[in-house]
């Protein structure tokens, strides 16, 4: 028979490797349900179904699109092809205005409309998300 | 001008010193001397001064606004306050690296004085892999990001810092993590060193211990303090976003706290010698990977100075180099030395430790997918998507209750072998947690189940390390007071995110709202100019449940250079709780976007942290650990 040390040594190893595997397994299995996609107004009109889940959306804020009141902010997404229009009721980020670059993570009712829950913060005035840049064109 | 011209010619300078230095001691390695010859020290010495001596005129061009220094143009203006002017410095790529390359020579000065009790060849060594990672770093800056490239014409006016970076905790939120960062380049170059001399031993645990300590300690005020600065800043209304950028400073955490618990059962039992190799070489790598992925901008965020792809090249090839030579040294000279596996049982300090390691693992892993999972998805798909905090909430909340358990029992186990002591006691703190926390829950949520677990696992760890603050002969006060102060973090946290409320709105001046009783009155707007924003301030009364008026003035500040806008939350501080209020003016400016928070045990979560560390620095300061 094999010694105590090998035996120890066996037993530590596959405890090691099953936990490896099964703490993968959960992560990746949780992944799959916690990821946000993002979506460009083009990609969003080319949907054949309406997704249930959280996605984000980005583009440019439309000139002259946004309107307020007292309980939620409305305004237009467009990436120059398309276009979605967003209401929104929470805070608004510092650098939120017509004719910047802005994304909102919240949910689709239609082709046409989502609601957001969230819209993101920038650091820069001239940063724009590589995700916009790229829904945008090179605007 | 002048002090530009120092500059550069004392980094080149500093660079000659790293290959002369190279030379000498690969001169005194084979000389058998005891002792290592004191040219070593001066040469050392030498490069440090002439790091100094360049950052200094980096700051000293930054004081002066010398924009024929394309640094100080891109990143200072002369409306600047004098404290923003400095703090501009390492508020932008090149003087950042610049620190870096500071705090590296830095450190490795300070080994080679504080490590004379070491084996001459493997002190020798150390230096020469530090010094690898110091020419790379040097010739990173020459290259790609030199600090002090000139500027003709001479421009009038900077082009000014980020409003958001003008701030004092951000100011020192750098420096600070950097000498975290940079330290565990120690650690690996030490543990590179003492595997290629087979010095892996209970000496070297004991020695490299204390730099462990040290670079975990100002990791931990690193990250705290850039928490606070978004707290108060950033006006998202909380302190831990799992933003990609904090979760990069996170990681090397993990594995640093991962590595000073098994380095101590190095230290007295000579065990898990590879894995304590493994760690420590992680450890500096993840550092490096986080300078990477936020210099590379690849992560977007503040952090992201510029998108420059050769930076990002150059970080990856060194580090792919730094990997690769320090696994192949692992795998050549590394000899197994484990004689005394066999008297290993299961119920001893030593498992507790390994189970620590593989909560830290775990945690590690979590954030390690989360963060590289979107880039890694983005280059194979070109699709993009995030990972949110319910990811992270989901997978790490379930494991904190038993790490909790672990956390409190563990300490209480002896070396080798042992047995549950005083296990009454144990028990009744146990029904006592579990008892409190439902008599305190029962209205507050209705996640009834998943927080009972989570908060009494935590009040459990509190009353364990609380009992023995005060009952035990304070041998090992470090310990109990970091275990102490982070069950009072995870308290803190877990209260904070049942109880924490927010009102947002849309309001214009003059008006009330109404809340759950809660009452928000905009009273006025009152407008100010600084010498280089001017400032709208809003005068709120917000009258809460209980009948009491707070007095809020939550400001918005309009900078010229560069034109921005940034909101400056108004918070109350007390010691339970955090009044917070954050305006921002939307299109027209008739109506303001307000975010009122009542947000529990703010106050505690920071004093948690440094608890924490303090915890680790009395154990740097300590002889040696216990039993």
């Amino acid at each position: 028979m094999y010694g105590k040390k090998v035996k120890l040594r066996f037993l530590f190893l596959t405890l090691v490797l099953v936990s490896i595997i099964l703490s993968v397994f959960l992560i990746l299995q949780s992944l799959k349900d916690n990821v946000i996609y993002f979506q460009s107004p083009s990609e969003i009109k080319s949907l054949i179904e309406i997704d249930k889940k959280k996605i984000r959306v980005g583009g440019m804020v439309k000139e002259q699109s946004i309107s307020i009141n007292s309980n939620e902010v409305n305004f237009i997404i467009t990436d120059f092809k398309n276009e979605i229009n967003v209401t929104y009721s929470g805070a608004v980020p510092n650098l939120f205005a017509e004719g910047k670059g802005v994304v909102a993570e919240g949910f689709l009712k239609d082709r046409n409309y989502f609601s957001a829950t969230k819209i993101l913060a920038k650091h820069d005035e001239n940063y724009m998300p590589p995700e916009v840049k790229e829904a945008i064109g090179d605007k | 001008m002048l002090a530009n011209q120092i500059g550069y010619y004392s980094l080149i300078l500093g660079l000659l010193f790293s290959f002369l230095l190279c030379v000498v001691s690969i001169k005194d390695f084979k000389n058998n001397n005891k002792k290592i010859n004191q040219n070593i020290f001066i040469l050392s010495f030498l490069q440090l001064s002439f790091v100094i001596i360049s950052f200094l005129s980096l700051i000293l061009s930054f004081i002066n606004s010398d924009f024929s220094n394309e640094t100080v143009f891109n990143n200072s203006h002369t409306a600047k306050p004098l404290f923003y002017k400095i703090s501009g410095t390492w508020g932008n790529h090149e003087g950042s690296l610049l620190l870096w390359l500071l705090v590296l020579t830095l450190f490795i000065f300070l080994f080679l004085v504080k490590s004379s009790n070491q084996p001459k060849k493997y002190r020798i060594l150390t230096l020469l892999f530090q010094q690898m990672i110091i020419i790379g770093f040097f010739l990173f800056v020459l290259i790609t990001s030199n600090p002090f490239n000139y500027l003709f014409p001479i421009p009038k006016e900077g082009l000014g810092l980020n409003p958001i970076l003008q701030d004092p905790a951000l100011a020192i939120h750098p420096p600070i993590l950097y000498l975290g960062y940079v330290g565990s380049s120690i650690i690996f170059s030490a543990a590179l060193a003492a595997v290629t001399q087979n010095y892996i031993s209970k000496e070297w645990a004991q020695h490299i211990k204390k730099w462990v300590l040290v670079s975990w300690v100002f990791l931990s005020i690193g990250i705290m303090l850039g928490s606070i600065w978004a707290y108060y800043e950033l006006g998202w209304g909380g302190f831990w976003f799992w933003d990609p950028v904090e979760n990069v400073s996170l990681m090397p955490w993990l594995t640093l706290t991962a590595l000073f618990h098994c380095i101590l059962v190095l230290e007295k039992r000579l065990a898990l010698t590879s894995w304590v190799v493994i760690l420590s070489i992680t450890t500096f790598t993840l550092s490096m990977c986080g300078t990477f992925l936020v210099r590379s901008g690849i992560l977007n965020s503040v952090h992201t100075f510029a998108n420059d792809p050769a930076r990002g090249i150059f970080i990856l090839t060194f580090l792919f180099i730094l990997i690769f030579l320090s696994l192949g040294i692992f795998f050549i000279f590394h000899k197994e030395n484990n004689k005394d596996l066999s008297n290993f049982f299961w119920l001893s300090k030593e498992t507790s430790i390994l189970i620590n390691n593989w909560f830290m693992m775990y945690f590690l892993s979590v954030v390690l997918i989360g963060t590289v999972y979107p880039i890694f998805l983005d280059v194979v798909t070109a699709e993009k998507i995030s990972v949110g905090p319910p990811f992270y909430h989901k997978l790490i909340a379930p494991f904190l209750g038993p790490f909790l358990l672990f956390m409190a029992l563990g300490p209480k186990l002896k070396w080798i072998k042992s047995k549950v002591e005083k296990r009454n006691s144990l028990i009744i703190f146990f029904a006592v947690s579990v008892v409190l926390t439902i008599f305190v829950l029962k209205n507050l949520t209705t996640d009834l189940l998943f927080y009972t677990v989570l908060i009494s696992a935590a009040f459990f760890l509190f009353f364990t390390t609380l009992n023995e603050l005060f009952v035990k002969k304070l041998n090992n006060i470090s310990q109990t007071i970091a275990h102490f102060g982070f069950s009072l973090m995870i308290l803190s946290i877990l209260f904070n995110s049942i109880l924490s409320s927010e009102i947002i709105t849309n309001i214009k001046l003059g008006e009330k709202y109404n809340f759950n009783k809660i009452e928000i009155f905009f009273e006025r707007i009152e407008e100010k100019k600084e010498s280089n924003f001017n400032s709208i301030i809003g005068h709120f009364k917000i009258t809460g449940e209980n009948g009491k008026v707070v007095e809020l003035k939550p400001e918005l500040r309009i900078y010229d250079q560069p034109t921005m806008i940034t909101s400056e939350a108004d918070i109350k501080t007390t010691l339970l709780e955090d009044k917070f209020l954050v305006m921002n003016l939307v299109k027209g400016g008739e109506y303001f976007n307000i975010r009122y928070q009542v947000k529990p045990f703010m106050l505690l979560i920071w004093f948690s942290v440094l608890l924490l560390s303090f915890g680790g620095l009395i154990s740097i300061f300590k002889k040696r650990y216990e039993k």
